[in-house]
């Protein structure tokens, strides 16, 4: 059989902690997205693993609809950093105080 | 600490085979060194390389669970799409040098943050270790139980059936998205810009024609005036005719000038 789903669980956790580390840690606007991207990997084993462990297909489904999510944030993230770095030769989060009125 | 450990390794099935477990732990071990160099390299590069190894480890751990579709789609979306559009960016922007991890502008950031964190996974892990109430889960299961029929058609069945709206609703996003990003990463087409008139495509331009299209066409009318009365006056025109009318094809929009020129 399978290995249980609580290792699944705990391994999802830990990846989410270190996504929202990097997150609150690295100053680099590409980086940061990176992070966001382990978050929701993490999320993604969750939803799989409780999909195994309910017998419901639905989780799977709803990993199909985080990784579209997933694909559009980057899409227009990425815009925006490029957008940003056009107007300032940086990509560094600090340097967004500017945006105050 | 130690009943949290013990809790975790009484969800552990005694009935996994080796193979499972030499899986998981492959793939786990994947997804941390992953996202731990995600986390710390300093090179953006690296990080995005980094990111590939925890997706595929991510992807090693649903096949494991029996999600072959998701898995598949993990490593064709994610690994192919996701993280070359990072990489994309990253030398399109040429920021792929080394940062300063040193600096910290924040004095206490870091330490404050990992503590958070670490306060946060205990939480979650304590949750998921002793409260079944959250979803009804049992500690123990097999592979997913779709009845007979393979998982990807069933899951084709619900993304079509149950998740109907929520599919045609993902479509209009990616739609949106990809609006989205043409008009934020486009130039402001504006003459007031500084660097618009900059653009590589306009060099090549003579400057009395960098207007465009309609001063274009009113500059070639005399050209076809002054090739008009030279083919009225000479009996073979084409010769004549055809040099000043590929003279004007080159501004651009009077292509078809040659075919009113003998009419």
């Amino acid at each position: 059989m399978t290995i249980a789903g609580g290792w699944y669980l705990g391994l999802a956790a830990v990846l989410f902690s270190i996504g929202a580390i990097g997150v609150l840690v690295r100053r680099n606007v590409l980086v940061m997205f990176m992070c966001i991207e382990l978050m929701l990997n993490a999320a993604n084993l969750t939803f799989v693993t409780f999909a195994r462990m309910l017998h419901d297909i639905a989780g799977q489904a709803l990993v199909f609809f985080v990784l579209v999510v997933a694909a559009a944030e980057v899409v227009v993230g990425l815009g925006i950093v490029v957008a940003i770095f056009r107007r300032r030769a940086d990509t560094t989060a600090d340097d967004l105080h500017i945006l105050k009125g | 600490m130690t009943s949290l450990v013990l809790s975790l390794v009484s969800l552990a099935a005694a009935r996994a085979t080796v193979p499972d477990v030499i899986t998981f732990v492959v793939g786990a071990v994947l997804v941390l060194a992953g996202a731990v160099g995600v986390v710390t390299s300093r090179n953006p590069v690296h990080a995005a390389l980094s990111l590939i190894a925890t997706l595929f480890g991510v992807a090693v751990l649903f096949v494991e669970e029996n999600a072959n579709f998701i898995a598949a789609v993990q490593v064709i979306v994610y690994a192919g799409a996701i993280v070359v559009l990072f990489l994309f960016v990253i030398m399109f922007l040429g920021v792929d040098r080394r940062e300063n991890l040193a600096a910290e502008p924040l004095r206490g950031q870091r330490p404050l943050a990992f503590v958070l964190m670490v306060v946060a996974l205990g939480c979650v892990l304590a949750m998921a270790a002793s409260a079944h109430w959250v979803t009804g889960a049992r500690t123990v299961t097999g592979p997913i139980d779709t009845r007979g029929r393979p998982e990807v058609a069933q899951l084709g069945t619900q993304l079509f059936t149950r998740y109907l709206f929520a599919f045609e609703a993902t479509a209009a996003l990616l739609v949106i998205a990809v609006v989205g990003a043409v008009v934020l990463a486009r130039r402001p087409p504006s003459p007031a810009e500084p660097d618009a008139a900059s653009t590589p495509e306009r060099h090549d331009v003579p400057a009395g024609r960098i207007d465009g299209g309609p001063a274009g066409g009113a500059e070639a009318a005399p050209l076809e005036g002054a090739a008009a009365p030279e083919g009225a006056a000479v009996p073979g025109p084409a010769g004549m005719g055809a040099p000043a009318g590929s003279g004007g094809e080159a501004s651009g929009p009077p292509v078809r000038r040659p075919e009113g020129v003998p009419g």
